[in-house]
């Protein structure tokens, strides 16, 4: 089997990133994150890299692979052309911590402001019944690994040109679990179009090109809540109702969300393409 | 608040009431009931939030809820637990576990789990190895997600402050108890220090001393090794479990868990010549719990599948896994074994889409890291080293540790299993000691006043010990003395034992410990994998060593502990003794034994006349 080439970004908020090269045998089954602890083992001991589980289910070892977001415990080196170096960088939409490890602390600071489920007070929970085609579509969102790569490819959190935050694919994925779970009672309907953003979506899709549990995340989470919204503050029948009962659309939550701080990568050895892109050979 | 990471000080400090170290389930649920019982509580973890081991438990948690069987109680759930830990369980633990466990699971749904229904629309619960009835809640095979997600949510919403990549390295101790812990920020390599009232080592496993293993890089036995070395004692240590069904092939994968729920559905197990050997692995006495023939086995796989009762008895493939592991393991060593050095596990008999729907990511596993899909064929699987048994020695109602102030909860503690595990039973273990671990922590800190008092020269040498690798000019690649230690356990301390190979072993860790105690790395402190395994490798090498010392001690077989030399279960000699680990003096590793707790005649009625 021929060799790998690897082209890895190292480097550090303070020193100038830069890219380096490292040839690495290839052995059957070899995924990318194999290659990355081979460079530790032999090269390269202080390489930072985040990982965990390594079988896709922790979430942890997301980067950007020939400029896709990926897993690097699920990308085959068999699916790229050995001939050309592969080039590995830190997800770019995060402040960098050192080579391919970055700060995703502002996506845990999100989840705080999140209303969390809410069953109702009156049925004791003896009493809860539902059906198995009832919870398909929450336990879908449920799948999550929050490997944050929807997060990462999301040209709003991306760019972010504006002061107005806006939560990420992630967690509309998450509110979605809790607004469509069966018996949850809150209302966070105020709070996506207020401080979630959910405006700024517009639908396309990169998100779920990229997640790696195959959750449809714009067609069955965005859209649905996208729906639900139009009904609350679009619906004349809806805006009438409400004001004859005096229930204020304000969110109970109210939490603004964190700043999500900027950050700079050096563009990439072979200028790597961007967000979605579809280099790499899967 | 999430503290991912904060500025540079003198030395970072943060007092609490209680620390928890570890935030997978066990750490998580302790931090839960400490703060609900009114302390201020701090959780650290060595990676993010949320991916702990514990997000890689599939098959499900064991709870005698009887939605799927009536008759189920806490008192079969605590008599199924018993026998498969060969007696050698602290009978209140598995007591507590198993009268507790229902509730804890009911209180995950109250929490905002989302477990799979029956068809009334309750929990549904699927079979499992050892367990006499459908008992283990569960959301297709991704139940540890589920868990640790809501946990994590629970703990967040409570106002549990967590530091995310952050490494304890050394408990502080005071004269009359441990007074906190001293570690370092993974993300710059800055010390910290948490003066702590009560102390929770929820740190998991061991996994990483071995070289085929279904654990990740962060189950090193830190906190089996802190306790060690602040003077607690472990029990049990002898007892490693390999699980019967790791991935063997693509290499890179090797190891890697597969789930018993693919068993609990109804996988089929096979060696080369294409024979279910199962059959003749079964114990004799326990032989007539299990189908007689191939028809009653498929017979109990469909009315499972369709979540109906029946007459028929449970396939030969959920015998308890030590049985099962070394079934696999002889099959192969006498040539019967699949081309990649394991034997066939096959559920393509099932109808395609409710293999997909029952085990999604073991058929995502499959098909993306092996190119096999598992609705069409049969999957190679071997033994996989996962999960300790034995651990810190722990009261059964609070957790606490024989040292004052230091508390253990989950793998890191010892005793609830005994000498061998049932599937399912560690998602409850962890989430009924956790409880009780948590509340038994702030309850300790509430009967002391005042901060905890750290002692400054502990601290100055615990900073310097960080430095000497850095600073040390050559010396021992910390990767190679990983990789040397982890063939040795495989090779020396696996999953058939003898005196001789554990001689040598015990004889090697002392090489491998000389080899530490020089090692150096270069790259600085930020985010630095190979520094920080230095301080992994030396955890390692100290529960290696109770491991090798312990299996050399007990001179008998028992669950998951097989002596070639010693291949009887001997209950006069060894039936009522746990084997105990501490430090002596000189800093020499002690072992012993000591007596069983008692088991009241009402605990002991319930196991049935066999025993």
């Amino acid at each position: 089997m021929p060799d790998a080439q690897l082209r890895v970004f190292r480097g550090t908020p303070e020193t100038p990133g830069r890219f380096e090269d490292y040839t690495v045998p290839v052995e059957e089954g070899m995924v990318v994150l194999d290659a990355l602890h081979w460079i530790q083992a032999n090269e390269a001991p202080d390489l930072a890299v985040r990982w965990n589980c390594k079988a896709a289910k922790c979430g942890s070892c997301s980067a950007e692979v020939d400029g896709r977001p990926s897993l690097t415990c699920k990308t085959r080196l068999s699916d790229f052309d050995l001939a050309e170096p592969i080039t590995v960088e830190p997800m770019r939409a995060f402040p960098l911590i050192r080579d391919l490890v970055t700060d995703v602390s502002w996506n845990y600071a999100v989840n705080k402001t999140i209303e969390p489920f809410s069953p109702p007070d009156d049925v004791p929970q003896e009493d809860w019944r539902w059906q198995q085609r009832d919870i398909e579509r929450v336990q879908e969102y449920r799948k999550c690994i929050e490997c944050f790569l929807c997060q990462d490819v999301c040209h709003v959190l991306r760019n972010h040109e504006t002061e107005r935050p806006f939560m990420g694919p992630r967690y509309l994925v998450r509110v979605a679990g809790l607004e469509l779970h069966p018996i949850d009672q809150a209302d966070r309907r105020s709070y996506l179009k207020d401080e979630g953003g959910i405006g700024y979506c517009n639908i396309t899709k990169c998100c779920t090109e990229v997640c790696p549990e195959h959750i449809k995340i714009t067609d069955n989470a965005i859209i649905p809540l996208k729906e639900r919204l139009a009904d609350e503050f679009y619906d004349p029948l809806q805006w009438a109702w409400r004001k004859l009962r005096g229930e204020p659309a304000e969110s109970a939550a109210g939490t603004p969300l964190p700043v999500l701080p900027h950050t700079d990568l050096p563009p990439a050895a072979d200028g790597g393409v961007g967000p979605a892109g579809d280099a790499g050979g899967d | 608040m999430l503290l991912a990471n904060r500025p540079a000080g003198p030395l970072e400090t943060h007092p609490v009431d209680v620390l928890v170290v570890g935030a997978g389930g066990a750490g998580l649920r302790a931090a839960i009931a400490a703060r609900d019982a009114g302390a201020s509580v701090a959780l650290v973890c060595k990676s993010l939030l949320g991916k702990a081991h514990t997000v890689m438990a599939e098959g499900g948690v064991a709870a005698a809820l009887g939605h799927v069987a009536p008759d189920d109680t806490w008192q079969i759930h605590f008599r199924d637990t018993m026998v498969g830990g060969k007696l050698l369980n602290n009978p209140r633990m598995a007591q507590l576990h198993a009268m507790e466990a229902p509730d804890r699971v009911r209180e995950l749904e109250k929490w905002g789990a989302v477990f799979d229904r029956t068809e009334d629309g309750r929990i549904l619960q699927r079979p499992f190895g050892g367990h006499t009835h459908p008992r283990l809640a569960h959301v297709g095979d991704r139940t540890g997600l589920e868990m640790i997600r809501t946990l994590q949510d629970r703990a967040v919403r409570a106002g549990i402050d967590v530091y995310m990549e952050c490494t304890i390295t050394h408990l502080t101790t005071g004269p009359e108890r441990i007074s906190g812990a001293f570690g370092y920020w993974r993300t710059t390599g800055r010390p910290i220090l948490f003066p702590a009232k009560a102390t929770v080592l929820a740190t998991g496993g061991i996994g990483k001393a071995y070289e085929i293993t279904s654990n990740s890089w962060e189950y090193s036995g830190d906190g089996q090794a802190l306790a060690y070395e602040a003077g607690a004692e472990l029990i049990d240590m002898e007892f490693v479990q390999f699980h019967p069904t790791g991935m063997v092939w693509p290499p890179g994968v090797r190891g890697l868990l597969v789930t018993e729920a693919v068993r609990g559905e109804g996988g089929i197990l096979r060696n080369n010549d294409g024979e279910r050997f199962m059959w003749r692995y079964l114990p004799e006495d326990r032989r007539a719990e299990y189908a007689a023939t191939d028809e009653e086995a498929t017979r109990w796989v469909t009315a499972q599948s369709q979540g109906k009762q029946t007459d028929a008895r449970r396939p030969p493939e959920l015998s308890t896994r030590d049985n099962v592991s070394r079934a696999i393991y002889t099959e192969v060593r006498e040539g019967r074994g699949s081309p990649h050095g394991g034997v066939f596990l096959d559920i393509s008999y099932l109808p395609p889409e409710h293999v997909r729907r029952k085990l999604p990511s073991m058929y995502e596993q499959f098909k993306e890291l092996a190119d096999v899909d598992i609705t069409k064929g049969p999957m190679e699987v071997g033994p996989t080293t996962h999960y300790v048994m034995g651990g810190i020695r722990v009261d059964a109602e609070t957790g606490a540790t024989t040292r004052p102030g230091l508390f253990a909860v989950g793998e890191a503690s010892g005793g609830m299993h005994g000498a061998n595990r049932l599937g399912g039973n560690s998602l409850s273990d962890l989430l009924v000691f956790g409880a009780r671990t948590g509340k038994g922590a702030a309850a300790f800190a509430a009967s002391l006043d005042g901060e905890s008092y750290v002692d400054p020269v502990q601290v100055a040498e615990a900073g310097r010990a960080l430095a000497v690798p850095l600073e040390r000019d050559g010396g021992e690649d910390p990767y190679a003395l990983q990789r040397d230690l982890q063939s040795m356990m495989q090779r020396l301390v696996g999953i058939y034992r003898v005196e001789a190979d554990l001689d040598e072993a015990i004889g090697e860790l002392e090489a491998l410990r000389a080899r530490w105690a020089n090692v150096a790395v270069g790259g600085g402190r930020t985010y630095n994998p190979g520094w920080n395994l230095v301080f992994e490798v030396g955890n390692l090498l100290t529960i290696s060593e109770a491991i090798a010392r312990s299996a050399r001690h007990r001179t008998e077989s028992r669950g998951a502990h097989s002596r070639l030399d010693h291949p009887e279960t001997d209950d006069a000699n060894w039936g009522n003794r746990n084997t105990v680990v501490r430090q002596g003096r000189n800093q020499r590793m002690e072992v012993r034994s000591t007596a069983l707790p008692a088991m009241p005649a009402a605990l002991r009625e319930l196991l049935g006349a066999a025993h």
